[in-house]
């Protein structure tokens, strides 16, 4: 019975899907050769490396979250008592609203400033190529580098961008004392480095879009500003989509460069959800504690995307 | 500029107007005067179509030459300031905007319209484009043929001196292009202003019936009334642009009077010196495989292809030399690819061209029944 299904579902059969009855009858005679699974041996990487990269490690975060663990021999299960504790813990609920404060934030500034970039940017000559090397330069530079070269940047004493504030615009700036200035920091930084993600997927999109739609809005004498809002936003729609995802993921699971530039602080004014938990789970070592709090956390991020998505989607119907 | 509310007619003149990009020519001295009423612009693709059409909207400065409409020169003038719309082969759309706030955009730039008339007018133009009921959709939720009319629709709103259109049937299907294509003559028949219709396609423009201008290779090869034109093509160029499906093209050469052509001869028209080579263009619908009864030049030939329309059979032949000929014959004809037949062809409906330049040296009689 099974033979005769997966000669049905050959390729040959799925091919010629205009063959007559009588051919399909024939092709089915034909195509009776033995089969083998060999093919799930292709699958098995696959399966092996998401197991260990995504699934056990998940499954053991699983497994810490519901017991409290004293010693690999002496644990305890306690149920659903972590994600409770970890709910409720104000230096948690602080870190979530800041983050999502920061991730909003991003949002606002990077996605009108990349979309602006990319309407600036020539659209043909030899400029085009200068222009993307410039934009695209921020995205080559590693996580840890960024946090380093704007530790230093924004330094009052050593870093020119903080010498410049602080000298030049005579305000007073010191990113290790004031949790303004740590949090604009981290903010300029961001923005810094991932603006050219946005930017260079509206340029993307801007070129998809057939000269003949601007030739008519020049003959309507549409105004640059009508022209931008009836034919290049509406035709970004899709870039822009995949763009405030990306950029939400990301932004609200930021480490590295915080991490560098501010370690978190001043006091706890940078301190992020992903700072708060490598601070639980690595420094403190509290496996169950930080095992809800990681499932949770990734919980949120899944939802989060998913009503970004669907929303973004949905209103262009 | 917008001086076309009252019965006043318009002028397109293109004057010595080239236009030259990487090395080549694009267009090469158009010379144009275009009345009011309706225009076609025939020519295969890279004739040159798009980049008169262009030239003549104002959305691409010429190199030399004047553009001037109803007496005034624009040709500097930026086409946000002119009295123009263009449709394109592509459905052009603003793709947030509702067919109705599409079809109103340029009626609101317009400051002759007020509200109320914006409003009338829109409807009245969706109504003649029968679009009439999809006025709240958007461009995403119509069909290729609804898309369209809507940017016809948007094109005709404004009264204009000058309305261009380049090969908007051209991505429709059958039936729609048919359809819009009847509806689109009777719009522009008396219209006060310019209209240029530009198409690669020669039917659609026999079947326009107006005054056509052949374009090919960026030069005007001819101007005058499209029937007559069919009929006595001045050149080898002409001739294949206005025929569909493609004429066909026998090399020959003038002996004694007459011409020799693949070991079978005809008398030459006309006289001309012993050994002149000419080019002898066939219409594929005066060629036949059956005799009629009239002198006829019969040509051996191998059948290669019969492609069967249903009202008509096209039938592929391979004559001495390598030389292909196609057939159109009545109905469906089934043959078997492979068999040997005698192409006819009379005399009286064969173009004589020169071979060098391709002027026509003579219809041996004037065809003049145009579709039989």
């Amino acid at each position: 019975m099974t033979e005769r299904t997966t000669v049905a579902d050959s390729p040959a059969g799925v091919a010629e899907p205009a063959t007559a009855p009588a051919e399909q009858a024939k092709d089915t005679r034909v195509d009776a050769r033995p089969k083998n699974n060999r093919a799930w041996w292709l699958v098995l990487p696959v399966v092996v490396s998401v197991a260990f990269t995504a699934v056990i490690p998940l499954m053991t975060v699983v497994n810490y979250s519901v017991q409290d663990v004293f010693s690999p021999s002496e644990r305890i299960f306690v149920g659903l008592e972590w994600f409770r504790d970890v709910a409720r813990d104000p230096e948690v609920r602080g870190a979530f609203v800041r983050t999502l404060l920061f991730s909003a934030q991003v949002l606002l500034i990077e996605i009108p400033l990349g979309v602006a970039i990319a309407v600036a940017m020539p659209r043909r000559g030899v400029s085009v190529s200068v222009a993307l090397v410039l934009v695209a330069l921020p995205l080559l530079i590693p996580w840890n580098v960024v946090g380093t070269i704007w530790q230093i940047f924004a330094r009052g004493d050593i870093g020119l961008g903080g010498w410049a504030i602080n000298n030049v615009l005579g305000v007073n700036f010191n990113y290790t004392l004031d949790s303004t200035d740590a949090w604009l920091t981290v903010l300029a930084m961001d923005v810094w480095h991932w603006t050219p993600l946005v930017a260079l997927l509206a340029y993307a999109g801007l070129r998809s879009i057939p000269q003949p739609y601007f030739q008519a809005a020049q003959i309507d004498g549409a105004s640059g500003w009508a022209t931008f809002r009836h034919i290049q936003l509406p035709r970004l729609r899709g870039v822009l989509t995949i763009a405030i995802l990306l950029r939400f993921m990301d932004s609200f699971m930021i480490y590295t460069e915080p991490f560098v530039v501010t370690g978190g602080g001043p006091g706890n004014a940078t301190s992020f959800l992903s700072i708060l938990l490598s601070k639980i789970a690595v420094g403190q070592f509290d496996l169950g504690p930080a095992g809800a709090f990681s499932l949770l956390y990734f919980l949120f991020v899944q939802v989060l995307c998913y009503v970004f998505f669907t929303v973004l989607t949905r209103s262009g119907r | 500029m917008r001086r076309q509310r009252g019965p006043g007619t318009v002028t397109l003149i293109l004057d010595g107007v080239f236009v030259r990009r990487r090395g080549e020519t694009w267009l090469d001295d158009i010379h144009l005067e275009l009345p009011n009423g309706m225009t076609t612009l025939v020519g295969p693709m890279t004739a040159g179509k798009t980049t008169l059409m262009r030239v003549a909207a104002g959305l691409l400065p010429p190199d030399s030459g004047r553009v001037v409409v109803g007496g005034k020169d624009v040709t500097g003038i930026s086409v946000r300031k002119r009295s123009v719309a263009f449709v394109y082969q592509q459905f052009i759309n603003y793709p947030s905007l509702t067919v109705y706030d599409n079809i109103a955009s340029p009626l609101r730039l317009d400051r002759a319209f007020r509200r109320d008339g914006i409003d009338r007018r829109v409807r009245e133009v969706a109504e003649l484009m029968g679009i009439a009921q999809l006025l709240d959709r958007r461009p995403a939720e119509l069909s290729g043929g609804q898309q369209q009319r809507t940017a016809i629709a948007r094109a005709l709103a404004r009264p204009v001196d000058v309305l261009l259109l380049d090969e908007p049937l051209a991505n429709l299907d059958f039936k729609l292009r048919e359809q819009l294509r009847a509806d689109l003559k009777t719009m522009f028949t008396g219209s006060s202003g310019v209209v240029l219709y530009a198409t690669a396609d020669p039917n659609e423009a026999l079947t326009f019936a107006a005054p056509t201008v052949v374009l090919g290779e960026g030069r005007v090869q001819h101007i005058g009334d499209v029937a007559e034109t069919y009929a006595h093509p001045p050149t080898l160029a002409v001739a294949a642009t206005l025929s569909d499906p493609p004429l066909n093209l026998l090399p020959g050469v003038v002996r004694d009077g007459r011409i020799e052509c693949l070991g079978t001869s005809f008398p030459a028209p006309r006289a001309h010196a012993d050994g002149h080579r000419v080019m002898l263009g066939v219409r594929p619908h005066q060629v036949s495989i059956t005799p009629n009864g009239r002198a006829a030049l019969e040509l051996p030939a191998e059948i290669r292809l019969a492609e069967v329309t249903g009202s008509a059979t096209f039938l592929h032949l391979l004559l001495q030399g390598g030389l292909h000929l196609v057939a159109h014959l009545e109905g469906t004809q089934l043959f078997t690819p492979g068999e040997s037949t005698v192409a006819r062809i009379d005399p009286a409906h064969v173009f004589v061209f020169d071979q060098a330049g391709g002027h026509l040296l003579a219809t041996s009689a004037a065809e003049v029944d145009l579709h039989g």
